[in-house]
């Protein structure tokens, strides 16, 4: 089964709302799939791969443009 | 994959602390942690069912955290649950005080609990009070 990608805008969400949209989105995905959050809030930003380190999930890219950031994470189990 | 214990004790009303609280016990709980919240005092009014979430602020966050819309702190103490499988009580004092009974709590509350109780569960583990 091809992996899925899938985008959680969490734009305007202070912490930790942006870490608690992509976990649920986490939750309902499939083990390989993509995911994608986008977050204004600096603290969520740093905070982010923190949860997907400490947790063991596989951090993709983190980037930031315009003041958004874009963190990308493969669900890995 | 339990990685540590948190129990926070949560007796404030204050807007700031009950933010903070919902914080810890949120991003405690599905980092994978064993997080055990124990609703006492003058906070337990805030997770009756149907209850305001307009809690008075202790200072200037409080009133920047309502502003700017954070995250309610009953959305956090929520997700703290059905997320990362929290454990939140009702401290069974403060309920037998405010006359209330557990059906008249969110559903998100687990059974009310005894201090002795708790205390043995947070024995060796992380304590937090707000």
């Amino acid at each position: 089964m091809m992996a899925k990608k899938k985008q959680i805008d969490a734009r305007g969400s202070f912490c930790p709302g942006p870490l608690m949209e992509l976990i649920a989105g986490m939750k309902a995905a499939d083990v390989g799939d993509e995911l994608e959050v986008l977050s204004t809030d600096k603290g969520s930003a740093a905070d982010i791969p923190e949860w997907i380190k400490k947790v063991g999930h596989e951090l993709l890219s983190a980037t930031e443009e315009n003041g958004v950031w874009h963190i990308t994470v493969r669900k890995a189990k | 994959m339990a990685q540590e214990k948190i129990s926070i004790v949560l007796i404030s009303e204050h807007r700031e602390d009950l933010q903070m609280a919902g914080m810890i016990a949120s991003v405690g709980a599905v980092s994978g942690n064993d997080v055990s919240v124990l609703v006492s005092m003058n906070a337990l009014k805030y997770f009756l069912k149907g209850a305001s979430d307009k809690a008075p602020f202790a200072g200037q966050m409080g009133e920047i955290l309502e502003r700017k819309k954070a995250p309610s702190f009953r959305t956090l103490f929520e997700q703290a649950a059905e997320l990362g499988e929290a454990r939140i009580h009702p401290c069974s004092m403060a309920m037998d005080i405010l006359g209330v009974e557990w059906r008249d709590l969110e559903t998100f509350m687990k059974e009310p609990l005894g201090l002795t109780k708790f205390l043995g569960d947070a024995k060796g583990g992380q304590v937090w009070s707000f």
